[in-house]
């Protein structure tokens, strides 16, 4: 059958009362069909601004060249690759709601996937926008594939983990793509069908010509499905590869075997923290409170204490290896986080990532909205500034105490990483004006089953066990989407 | 004679539209299709569906890209042009399976959807066949080619008996066009 009883122990899913299909369409796409509120456009004036100051600096870095940047002989990689490598983890996030959680049955990422997704194609943007200003020539960009030359032809090195990185990268960006843009289809028809005139001309182009029927449904399912199973071991390859555009090398603090799922955990966790930073905000401002709810935020935040130990232990494991290894460079190296010049960025990286996500032990902080959501953004800082570390101060002093030297950025610098952070919550935010930021058909798959109003007509009706719906109302208390006082008289 | 050529049975629920489908196939009378606004499981085997067989596709698709982008890398880095790395050797294998996996992955991702696309006729600017349009909001509709099928009014008690909220007898096939 369609549906069926879901155990009263598991918390809701979709909280409110007298939800219905026809409900789920309505308070989903009401940002879609009415015109924007003031907050929307302060948020996105602010981030337009971002975005010229972005396509201000990377123009003026065409011009001028990679001069226009704070690099030197010895630190010839710095601010350009942080912000690549951040953005990329970022976007690990999106896929992984949207593929792994899916293969796990996780019905709780149905509410997310969508704005998950989304916030990966815009991060991986972001990243890739990275990759062609530090090309210094972006016309030649084109050098990076293996196209037949007049130099012989002169092929790409494919020993090079940074050409497996343009294959991964351009190979993650184009699948999410894919899988994103399939998974919109059925809710672009919902929109279709319910506008009028010019709307629904474009959205009906936009829909592919998406019925329901058995036949597309069934067809729809295993692709997803298909797609998911293929983006999980995509995911975790892109973050390898991207690790091992350092790992690779021979340069102290680089050098190193646990650098792949040190990466991949540390994008995972950073990448959470960026849906965190969007969705608490999100779920305010567009009303969405019964379809985010409590139980999505506190899942989400246990996976940042997870994904966060992890990349502790990864952390405690690079200082041990590199006093087990006996090489006084390597040990230089993890002392220079903390007692070189550049000692405040160790401590913005150790104690962002590993102290404060310990907080989210605390259910109280866990389910606080304001906690998460300033902890989510210390987060994003913390990975920031672990991938500054890892680059510069690795960098700045190696081998040969001659070529030491400081890395300062210049105000291009600082505008280019600004400025991509400008154009992602542009892209963002006329996303969430023109496209569902929840991906209705996925929700109304759990109403019948995993609601709150379903569950409590089970306990009304008296088919569950007394102390089952007693832990139940119980697990209800941390939702501030949910009425307690509805459960007084039951 | 009527005008009527499709008898569509609106649904507000899943489950009261999967006894339709169960009540109409008990007193033979054939259903052209389905259209509902979330996938609905078990209707595939009630209306007789085969299984997809994009994973098959999908499989051969994976296999076409691995195939091409380990014969390319080992054309231009082993026949083409090798180069001396180290005195290590041309054909190095571990280097170029991180490659051949993207590769695989890109295939198998672009070919299946496009194959799905294909076989379903999904391609932008595809005039949406809509038979109802809150199909894709809140309504499970059962749709029954008229023809053939009568007497309608015992198609439409059926539907009725079954808990449909609504039953139209339209003229038209899609109402998109308009």
């Amino acid at each position: 059958m369609a549906s069926h009883n879901e155990s009263i122990i598991r918390e809701p899913l979709i909280t409110g009362k007298d939800i219905t299909y026809a409900k789920i369409t309505e308070d989903i796409l009401s940002p879609v069909e009415n015109k924007p509120n003031k907050a929307w456009w302060i948020g996105f004036t602010v981030a337009s601004l971002g975005a010229l100051l972005w396509v201000f600096a990377v123009s003026y870095t065409f011009w001028y060249g990679i001069g226009a940047w704070g690099l030197n002989k010895t630190v010839g990689w710095a601010w350009d690759i942080t912000g690549f490598v951040w953005w990329v983890g970022i976007g690990h996030a999106g896929t992984l709601i949207s593929a792994v959680l899916l293969l796990f049955r996780q019905n709780w990422r149905n509410s997310i996937n969508r704005s998950a997704e989304a916030m990966t194609i815009f991060a991986v943007i972001c990243a890739a926008t990275y990759i062609v200003a530090h090309m210094g020539r972006p016309w030649l960009a084109y050098f990076s594939l293996p196209l037949p030359n007049q130099y012989g032809s002169l092929w790409v090195n494919f020993n090079s983990p940074l050409v497996w990185d343009v294959f991964a990268i351009s190979t993650y960006f184009s699948v999410s793509l894919v899988f994103w843009y399939t998974g919109l289809l059925p809710d672009i028809a919902t929109i279709r069908d319910r506008a009028k005139g010019l709307r629904r001309r474009i959205y009906s182009i936009m829909s592919f010509g998406w019925s329901g029927s058995v036949k597309t449904w069934q067809r729809f399912e295993t692709v997803s499905l298909i797609l998911a199973g293929i983006s999980t071991p995509l995911v975790l390859s892109v973050h390898t590869i991207v690790s091992m555009d350092f790992a690779t090398s021979l340069e102290p603090g680089w050098h190193t075997t646990i650098f792949p799922p040190y990466f991949v955990a540390g994008a995972i966790f950073s990448g959470f923290a960026m849906v965190q930073t969007l969705l608490l905000v999100t779920r305010k401002v567009l009303g969405l409170e019964n379809y985010i709810t409590m139980f999505h935020i506190e899942s989400m935040n246990k996976i940042i204490l997870l994904t966060g130990s992890i990349v502790g232990v990864a952390y405690l494991t690079e200082f041990f290896i590199a006093y087990y290894s006996g090489s006084e460079y390597e040990q230089y190296t993890f002392l220079n986080r903390f007692i070189g010049p550049y000692w405040w960025a160790g401590c913005m990286m150790y104690g962002c990532n590993v102290l404060m996500t310990q907080l989210m032990w605390f259910k109280k902080v866990r389910t606080n909205i304001p906690i998460a959501w300033a902890l989510s953004i210390i987060v994003n800082i913390g990975m920031w500034f672990e991938r500054f570390v890892i680059i510069v101060v690795s960098l700045h002093r190696d081998y040969i105490p001659s070529s030491w030297a400081m890395f300062y950025p210049s105000w291009i610098d600082v505008s280019v990483f600004i400025g991509s952070i400008g154009v992602f919550f542009t892209l963002f935010l006329l996303f969430i004006r023109v496209l569902p930021s929840i991906a209705m058909a996925e929700v109304k798959l759990l109403l019948k089953s995993a609601s709150e109003q379903a569950k409590k007509k089970l306990i009304d009706e008296g088919h569950v066990e007394e102390s089952q719906a007693e832990f139940y109302k119980e697990s209800l208390t941390k939702f501030d989407s949910v009425e307690i006082a509805d459960y007084e008289k039951v | 004679m009527s005008s009527t050529k499709y008898i569509l049975g609106l649904f507000d629920d899943p489950d009261e539209m999967m006894n339709g489908i169960d009540n109409l196939q008990r007193n033979s009378v054939p259903i052209y299709d389905v259209y509902t606004p979330m996938p609905i499981h078990g209707i595939e085997a009630k209306l007789g569906i085969k299984e997809s067989r994009l994973g098959y596709a999908a499989f051969m698709f994976g296999c076409l890209g691995g195939t091409i982008v380990f014969s390319m890398i080992c054309y231009m880095l082993v026949l083409d042009w090798p180069m001396n790395i180290g005195g290590k050797m041309h054909f190095a294998v571990p280097d170029f399976i991180p490659i051949t996996f993207e590769w695989t992955v890109l295939f198998t991702a672009f070919g299946m959807t496009g194959t799905f696309f294909f076989a379903t006729h999904l391609f932008p600017g595809r005039a949406p066949r809509v038979m109802d349009l809150r199909a894709t909001n809140d309504r499970f509709v059962i749709a029954i080619d008229a023809k053939g099928n009568i007497p309608h009014d015992d198609i439409t008690n059926l539907l009725k008996q079954s808990g449909a909220v609504e039953v139209k007898h339209n003229d038209r096939k899609y109402v998109s066009y308009e």
